[in-house]
């Protein structure tokens, strides 16, 4: 019953908040919301054996369709992630005013009904579905709360990514035809073998959906305006969940069913991602605005993990669980660093701030622990991964690994650059009568950098629970 | 046969009841009662209680898909009169011959699913069609209503001609007009099928495309549609459309093999067509009745689909796209003829003044592009199934996500405007009935893509 709560509870609670009047009580809501599935995920992970933790009911038998849902290590992990950062973005952006905020936390309760659902997912079509409940809500969300060029710049994310899904759709029907017993269950996916030629166009379909969401170079043009655009909070659950649903998907529902075409196309991948890191820390150097910067930076990061993932070997599948984590954990601290800057200062670009260090002690030790582990300084959470994914790469092939390595010299320059232009120098006027943030964030912060210095001393943990995740995919 | 007597005697009742009868918004609760009975004759009928049975000599045949699709029509229309009867009245003087003319059309509906021989394919189409050029110009003082009834009257009647020269030349190749007699030769794989036959059958196809306006005989539709009576065209895109193509999947259900391998090649060049061109042409309209009937067009694309796999998952998944379909968009039309403005900006901002309109409209749209939760999602989903199980190109499969994404676009600039742009919208004033009749539809679309089976089951009872 455990994964069916998950999803139910925010379902069912985001349904709810839309019938709240007022904006206080609508927030109040969604944070014991929040809270109450994040009580649920924990009690699932520490202390229930695994069949407690999967699901099966009748759904549309005519389709061969289950409503079934299972737990791994590595669902057990994003569900974590997922649900402790909603407690975490509701309480970050608690001061903010949102028009109609009924709506607003009804919507983002339903987007984390949605990722969890894919997350625990073990039926394609319910897989599909759940992947469509995460997107429509968030578009939603873009568009009546985000920037000035929202409309289109939301619309632009929306039928990239539909139409990564409608091609995904068509490759499930497909292999739905093509699996031993006609049904949608990934056990029988995994068990379907389709000649070469099928098999090497099929995997295109799926990939396109997932490097779509991730995203990976060619495919990531809509990913930079659509952070900037949005409200800060959809941002995080954007940035620190929902591109996790991309690499999540392509261990579960990629590689095991298609284990020789993503050999085959191995190299292809590992380059394109190559080359979007490079590319993307290129363009973050030049960067004058907060959430822009976060956003090429993210896309960096999420080409080194997909990078690693096609490497095939344990090491650097090992790095790209605890960075699924990380990256998490990490992009919703500096997101929650550009929202305070912005709420704050009235700007996010870098050409009007500067001494914030001067008025803001305690935020400026915070964002610059943040910013370390962005470049993934040893004794922070993103050392740990990133080392063990670029030992993976090295394996794979040394010359990769060392194109590859660059961006790392390249998000030291843009994320120290970052920092010196806000915190250090002299005071310019929007920072001239700037005040320390507030109690509430900085305990929030705090919590961040807490989990981002523990699990850079100790990773074993995120090790252990993902282990028999990358033991059943990469073995088989 | 129930669904056939009733509609017609409706038909008749309501022609006269406009002689006993003077107040108008009577008609509509008279219409509304009779669709009733006509309803309940035909879901007694498809369980054999209280069924007429007339030796018809094979020319109609019955069977649970045809009942099955009658019930799914009139219950459609049903509620197409509950939402949309007080616009009916509206629309000119004689009401009653409205609605005689619109169970006319059910009748022909009826026999266009039950027909079994050349002869009756035409008599259906031709009692469906003519009530219709008839609504299309029943704003009699509108230019744009005039010149649509004309040119659907031309249209139809070449249509029609080119559909008589086909059951003809059938005729002369096979000697009989039942559709058995016709299948009969070349299923045993002796004869190849004879030069007038297969000319005939490419000659019904072509106007049976006519007919679901499938491209490249789309021409008359935008025009139609655009100038037709709001209120008629939602009964048009909806009802007669997926009664157009229940009779050609019926059609050409045993006649795939007659053309051997030219069907398919021919079928998959009318499906991409008509997709590309409901799909890209919908994307530069101004006005959204406009963009509604090049979505008709563009549905039909997907429709097509059925007639290309033709296997139970095609039948399954063509009553479900009926349903979906015609749910959302009589939906739609009924909010559109709310509307002062027809064109997008006409919807600018209608979330706030009319905040239950708006999410109903939304689910409407978000069903017609497809998204999971909503029925569309699964008609989409049946079509393609069916195209995949019957082996069919993947190149059209995807082709036909594609197009999918692209409708997107246009649907969703209709939320977009509701939702996201400053405006004030300007609406006819709408009771509290109407609202809820919306949110009824809007639950019930939902419903049905959750459970798509609550509709499917019925099929194998």
């Amino acid at each position: 019953m455990i994964p069916v709560l998950l999803i139910l509870i925010p379902l069912v609670t985001g349904l709810v908040s839309f019938f709240l009047k007022q904006s206080t009580a609508a927030k109040n809501w969604a944070i014991v919301s929040a809270v109450a599935t994040l009580a649920v995920a924990l009690a699932g992970t520490c202390f229930l054996p695994a069949k407690e933790l999967a699901f099966d009911a009748e759904w549309l038998p005519n389709l061969g369709s289950r409503f079934s849902l299972m737990t791994d290590g590595m669902g057990k992990m994003l569900c974590l992630l997922t649900t402790i950062s909603f407690p975490i973005i509701f309480a970050a952006t608690y001061r903010n005013e949102y028009k109609n905020a009924h709506s607003f936390y009804g919507l983002m309760l339903l987007t984390q009904a949605g990722l969890l659902g894919v997350f625990l997912a073990a039926d394609a079509l319910l897989f599909y579905f759940f992947w469509e409940l995460a997107l429509v809500p968030v578009y939603f969300l873009c568009s009546i709360w985000g920037g000035n060029k929202r409309i289109a710049v939301t619309f632009k994310f929306f039928i990239y990514t539909f139409i990564g899904s409608l091609l995904m759709l068509a490759g499930i029907l497909y292999l739905y035809f093509h699996s031993p017993d006609h049904s949608f269950a990934l056990k029988s996916f995994y068990h379907i073998a389709l000649a070469t030629k099928q098999e090497n166009m099929i995997f295109w379909l799926f990939f396109i959906a997932f490097a779509i969401k991730m995203p990976i170079f060619p495919f990531h043009t809509w990913q930079p305006d659509a952070y900037e655009q949005s409200p800060t909070a959809t941002t995080m659950v954007l940035s620190g969940i929902m591109v996790k649903m991309g690499i999540f998907a392509v261990i579960r529902w990629l590689i095991p069913v298609f284990p020789n075409a993503s050999l085959h196309y191995a190299n292809l991948v590992i380059i394109l991602s190559v080359t979007g890191m490079l590319y993307a820390s290129l363009i973050a150097i030049r960067q004058d605005d907060f959430k822009r910067l976060i956003a090429y930076s993210s896309i960096a990061h999420i080409g080194l993990m997909c990078a690693a993932i096609f490497a095939h070997n344990k090491t650097g599948w090992e790095g790209v669980m605890i960075q699924m984590f990380n990256h998490g954990i990490n992009v919703i601290g500096l997101w929650i660093v550009a929202d305070v800057v912005e709420q704050k200062l009235g700007t996010r670009k870098f050409s009007e701030l500067g001494g914030l260090a001067q008025k803001a002690p305690a935020l400026a030790i915070l964002l610059v622990v943040m910013a370390l582990a962005n470049i993934a300084l040893p004794l922070t959470n993103a050392f740990i991964g990133e080392f063990l994914m670029f030992n993976g790469l090295f394996q794979y092939n040394i010359w990769i690994a060392a194109i590859a390595g660059i961006s790392v010299i390249l998000a030291a320059v843009y994320t120290l650059n970052m920092v010196q232009k806000i915190l250090y120098g002299n005071t310019v006027t929007a920072t001239a009568n700037a005040t320390e943030v507030s109690g509430n964030v900085q305990v929030i912060l705090a919590l961040v950098v807490i989990v981002v210095i523990a699990l850079g001393v100790y990773p074993q943990p995120m090790i252990d629970l993902t282990k028999d995740t990358i033991n059943a995919i990469l073995v088989k | 046969m129930n669904a056939i007597i009733v509609s017609a005697l409706l038909g008749v009742v309501m022609m006269f009841s406009g002689i006993v009868v003077k107040n108008k918004s009577v008609y509509t609760y008279i219409a509304a009662a009779g669709l009733l009975l006509l309803l309940v004759a035909n879901v007694l009928d498809t369980y054999s209680i209280c069924s007429i049975r007339i030796d018809t000599h094979s020319m109609l045949s019955f069977e649970k898909f045809g009942m099955y699709f009658n019930s799914i029509a009139f219950a459609a229309t049903l509620i197409y009169v509950l939402l949309s009867g007080k616009e009916i009245e509206k629309t000119g003087l004689n009401v009653a011959d409205y609605y005689a003319l619109i169970f006319f059309v059910l009748c022909g509906v009826s026999i266009l699913s039950s027909f079994n021989g050349l002869l009756m394919l035409f008599l259906g189409i031709e009692i469906l069609s003519i009530p219709l050029y008839i609504l299309t110009g029943s704003d009699k003082r509108n230019l744009k209503s005039n010149e649509a009834s004309l040119k659907y009257f031309l249209m139809g009647s070449f249509s029609t001609g080119i559909m008589l020269m086909g059951i003809v030349l059938i005729y002369g190749a096979t000697g009989v007009f039942t559709l058995s007699g016709t299948s009969a030769a070349p299923s045993t794989g002796l004869l190849r099928p004879s030069f007038l036959e297969v000319a005939g059958l490419i000659l019904l196809f072509v106007s049976m495309c006519f007919k679901v306006s499938a491209a490249p005989f789309h021409f008359w539709t935008p025009d139609v549609y655009d100038g037709a009576p709001a209120v008629f065209t939602s009964f048009m895109a909806t009802i007669v459309k997926a009664a157009g193509f229940i009779a050609f999947v019926r059609l050409f259900d045993a006649h795939t093999d007659t053309l051997g391998p030219t069907w398919h090649i021919l079928l998959a060049f009318v499906i991409i067509a008509t997709l590309l061109v409901g799909n890209i042409t919908a994307v530069f309209q101004q006005s959204v009745k406009r963009m509604l009937a090049y979505s008709s067009i563009a549905q039909a694309g997907f429709m097509l689909f059925a007639l290309y796999s033709v296997n139970d998952l095609a039948k399954e998944g063509i009553l479900l796209y009926a349903v979906a379909y015609s749910l959302a968009t009589i939906g739609i039309f009924a909010v559109l003829i709310k509307m002062k403005d027809y064109t997008f900006d006409g919807f600018n901002g209608l979330a706030k003044t009319q905040p239950v309109l708006a999410f109903a409209n939304a689910i409407f749209l978000l069903s017609l592009a497809g998204i999971p939760l909503t029925a569309g999602f699964f008609a989409k989903y049946y079509m393609l199934a069916s195209m995949v199980k019957a082996g069919g190109p993947m190149w059209l499969v995807i082709a036909a996500v594609l197009f999918a994404a692209v409708s997107v676009y246009y649907y969703f600039r209709v939320i977009q405007a509701m939702y996201f742009k400053e405006g004030e919208a300007e609406t006819l004033p709408i009771t509290s009935g109407f609202k809820t009749g919306l949110v009824v539809l809007a639950a019930l679309i939902i419903l049905v893509g959750v459970f798509p089976s609550i509709v499917l089951n019925w099929f194998y009872f």
